[in-house]
């Protein structure tokens, strides 16, 4: 199996609190990896140093074998090309409508004709369902339609990798399922590579070909879906049952106790 | 000892925000031009931070001429001097009231305006989306911004400046009764192209590049929160003033 993301011995840090220390995973080429992990153990921020946006202060991001943080800021664009990311609120430009939304990468990065981007738009929004929603402003749509008209935007220039963020957060079930379908669909027929950064861990389970579950700032578990539901590691274990406390704190690490606080 | 830690952390706060100032400038002016892609942005911007700021300066400059006028009037006629009325409003306005008046009109419209709409972008994702599309948001989005706040304020000076001028000839000529021809002769005697019209162009180009450089860096610069955004607005009024007050004093100096 090759790979095409290679995060080795990573340290990265906001001021002085370590987000990760020493990380290391691979992300297989043309899979739906998964990174779960608990609210703010900088899931997202994984998502940034892969883009080149955050620099870690160790250790090294090889994309295709290309060191992304020694790159200059023009190749570093370049390379972006061939990358997409979905955000979690969607990032749609607010001025433009559905379809300029969805155009604007095609328009930023060909010189294709308007009646070809008008295909290209029409098709990806098809994809998604939204071909009907072409013409509204992002302020009328849902928020579950907001996200896929975003999943349009991000595949149209038809990247090879997708990182998406959080994509099922603060959906309603029918949207999540529909989400679900989608990123399984994109990934069989476009043939892309996948990160699903979440924390929603029975949707991705039922997709993922791999999963990462990271605990302050260490990978404390991996595997296929079937080999996490079969795992005795208590770490996993809580996660993966939605346990509210054990091994992955409930409280926030403090240096004194609540008596002594008080 | 504390006050010395605190004044050297400050300093260094203020010397890596003039110095990440600088590199956002730099990258978003410099590199290949892309006109085909930016243009309709930069006409777009031209209409919002200049055409939009027009009301504002058209009726400020009205008023303020208007006011030069019967202040002007007042003290002249005590020497019977009220022929040299048109000198007195027209060198005001085009010197000083012009360029600084505008310009801190613009700093409180346009500017402002500037620094919520980047903080907002910023604030939900719009400008990380941009990059991770591979398109450079200093380019696409400062960038024409940039050159619109360049082009505007210098033309909403010159606007400025005739409307303010017409205010003085309406309180002085039309109300008060000073002579229309010695009104406008006064003014045409003592108006030096290159020395009055062309300094006060210099001055509003710098403001304008000054004042859009401070909003645009204080919308990119913010904390994407809601107070984030409500203090960068803030600060870049209160530091485009503070900026073309104390440059209009240096310009004076050295161009006068």
């Amino acid at each position: 199996m090759t790979s095409l993301i290679d995060v080795k011995n990573l340290t990265f840090s906001y001021g002085i609190r370590k987000i990760y220390d020493n990380l290391s995973l691979t992300i297989p080429k043309g899979k739906i990896t998964a990174i779960l992990g608990p609210s703010g153990t900088g899931k997202t921020t994984l998502l940034k140093i892969i883009g080149g946006q955050l620099k870690p202060d160790l250790g090294e991001v090889l994309y295709d074998n290309i060191n992304v943080h020694r790159l200059n800021r023009a190749d570093l664009y370049e390379l972006r090309t061939r990358m997409s990311m979905l955000f979690q609120s969607g990032a749609l430009f607010t001025e433009m409508s559905v379809f300029d939304n969805v155009a604007f990468p095609i328009r930023e990065h060909t010189d294709l004709p308007e009646e070809i981007i008008r295909i290209m738009v029409l098709m990806k929004l098809e994809a998604v369902g939204l071909r009907g929603a072409a013409s509204l402003m992002p302020q009328e749509l849902s928020g579950g339609m907001a996200r896929r008209a975003a999943l349009a935007r991000s595949i149209a220039l038809d990247p090879e990798l997708i990182m998406y963020d959080e994509p099922f957060a603060g959906q309603d079930p029918i949207t999540m399922a529909v989400l679900v379908k989608l990123i399984k669909h994109l990934n069989e027929t476009l043939g892309v590579t996948s990160i699903i950064v979440t924390h929603d861990v029975t949707e991705v389970m039922s997709i993922a070909d791999y999963i990462y579950i990271l605990s302050e700032g260490k990978v404390i578990s991996s595997g296929t879906p079937e080999e996490l539901k079969k795992s005795r590691e208590p770490q996993v274990k809580q996660f993966i049952n939605g346990e509210f406390d054990g091994p992955v704190p409930f409280n926030y690490p403090t240096e004194k106790t609540y008596l002594q606080d008080l | 000892m504390g006050l010395i830690n605190s004044l050297g952390r400050w300093g260094v706060k203020k010397l890596s925000s003039l110095g990440r100032a600088t590199i956002m400038l730099f990258y978003s002016l410099v590199g290949k031009p892309q006109f085909r892609k930016n243009f309709a942005q930069f006409v777009e911007q031209l209409y919002v931070v200049g055409v939009q700021s027009i009301s504002i300066i058209v009726v400020s400059g009205l008023f303020i001429g208007m006011v030069l006028g019967l202040q002007g009037f007042n003290v002249l006629v005590d020497f019977m001097a009220e022929g040299a009325l048109g000198q007195l409003v027209a060198l005001s306005i085009i010197r000083e009231l012009g360029p600084v008046v505008a310009a801190l009109l613009f700093a409180g419209r346009a500017g402002s305006a500037l620094t919520a709409e980047i903080g907002l972008k910023k604030a939900t994702e719009q400008l990380t989306s941009l990059e991770m599309m591979a398109v450079d948001p200093l380019r696409r989005v400062i960038a024409p911004r940039f050159w619109a706040g360049f082009v505007s304020l210098p033309l909403l000076t010159l606007i400025f400046t005739v409307v303010g001028i017409y205010g003085g000839k309406l309180v002085g000529v039309d109300w008060l009764g000073v002579d229309d021809g010695i009104f406008w002769s006064g003014m045409r005697a003592s108006i030096v192209f290159s020395d009055d019209i062309l300094m006060c162009l210099i001055k509003s180009f710098v403001f304008a590049i000054v004042v859009t450089w401070i909003a645009l860096f204080n919308g990119y610069d913010l904390i994407p929160t809601s107070s984030g955004i409500s203090k960068a607005t803030t600060n870049t009024v209160v530091q485009s003033s503070l900026a073309i007050l104390g440059l209009d004093f240096v310009l004076t100096a050295v161009m006068f």
